[in-house]
């Protein structure tokens, strides 16, 4: 299960590829053949599993296209399988 | 906008500042203009000043900055926004009063009200965002173009010999008795992005101790004028910008650092 999830303002997005270079699980690309309504390929996430909540994309992002959720930690018994 | 579900286990981690309106920006594509407005937005939303702020926008790429920030905000003339700042702060020493200017604005036309602002000591703080050109007007040079960086009005390099040097604005008001807190930071990756916060959040809880003029220079990238690409520019800045303007605090007085030291 993801630990973390973003949502995109895709129509926010004008395609500068910023977030593309500091995503640390590299789950970040450029739309490719599509456009948004200011004419750039948009961010999107290729593999939404991968996310971890960091919101490195969010503090790098000119334009906060994105909103980032991470899961709550939760008390886990010391055996619990992974 | 089609609802998206949130699981319940999910937490809020980051999301879009209050103190910036909905409005979309007109800067180019990874302009760090939007990054330096955004870090604004999140301290004043942080330190629950936003009701109480007022920001003066300056000429330059950022002259339409009053319609991105969601507080009150005024338009200097070219380089004023110091004397403008010190007005209002002066009238109005509750408000919470910053300026947001270029480095056309702040080191070019501007510099003898900064230089004066900051000896006086005025309690405003300064965002100097320093992209080593002119951004508006299509790339010509600028007081901070770096010696043998190309423009289109020095299109063989800066020649210092011509032209003269660069200016060091935070070093040098950093040597001013009026000033408090000065610093210079940059915005060319998250950890960096993460101190200009922190030292942006000194500056605004230094003026509002009333501890004395405040100015973070943020060290910025122009890639549209400097003819490169986004991330080409960012590293760029870091391999030679930083070398020129060497990053940290040229002051920080021993007033701010005992507010620092008491949290």
């Amino acid at each position: 299960m993801a630990k973390g999830m973003v949502i995109i303002d895709e129509d926010r997005c004008k395609g500068c590829g910023l977030c593309v270079s500091v995503c640390p699980v590299n789950i970040l690309r450029l739309a490719e053949g599509r456009f948004n309504a200011k004419g750039y390929p948009p961010v999107e996430v290729s593999d939404p599993e991968k996310c971890t909540g960091c919101a490195s994309c969010a503090i790098i992002c000119p334009d906060v296209v994105f909103t980032v959720y991470r899961r709550k930690r939760q008390p886990q018994p010391a055996t619990a399988a992974a | 906008m089609a609802t998206i579900d949130i699981p319940a286990d999910m937490e809020l981690v980051y999301q879009r500042p209050e103190s910036l309106t909905p409005a979309h920006t007109h800067y180019c594509p990874g302009c760090t203009h939007g990054i330096i407005h955004r870090l604004i937005a999140e301290v004043l939303d942080e330190l629950g000043l936003r009701e109480r702020t007022i920001g003066i926008a300056p000429v330059g790429c950022s002259v339409l900055a009053y319609y991105y920030f969601n507080f009150d905000m005024a338009e200097a003339a070219h380089g004023r926004a110091p004397a403008m700042a010190t007005g209002m702060k002066r009238t109005n020493p509750d408000k919470v009063v910053f300026t947001y200017q270029g480095d056309g604005d702040l080191a070019a036309i501007g510099t003898a009200e900064i230089v004066h602002s900051a000896n006086r000591g005025e309690l405003f703080t300064t965002i100097f965002v320093n992209n080593a050109i002119y951004g508006m007007t299509g790339g010509q040079m600028a007081p901070t173009t770096l010696p043998g960086q190309v423009s289109t009005s020095c299109p063989s390099g800066r020649d210092v010999e011509l032209a003269g040097f660069p200016m060091h604005m935070a070093e040098l008001l950093g040597g001013l008795p009026g000033t408090a807190y000065v610093t210079r930071q940059a915005v060319f990756d998250v950890r960096g992005i993460r101190r200009t916060k922190k030292a942006l959040t000194t500056a605004f809880r230094a003026q509002l101790a009333g501890l004395g003029f405040t100015m973070v220079e943020v060290l910025s990238t122009c890639n549209t004028n400097w003819h490169m690409s986004v991330l080409g520019a960012l590293e760029w800045a870091k391999d030679k910008m930083v070398g020129y303007y060497p990053l940290g605090d040229t002051k920080v007085s021993d007033a701010v650092r005992a507010m620092l030291e008491e949290k």
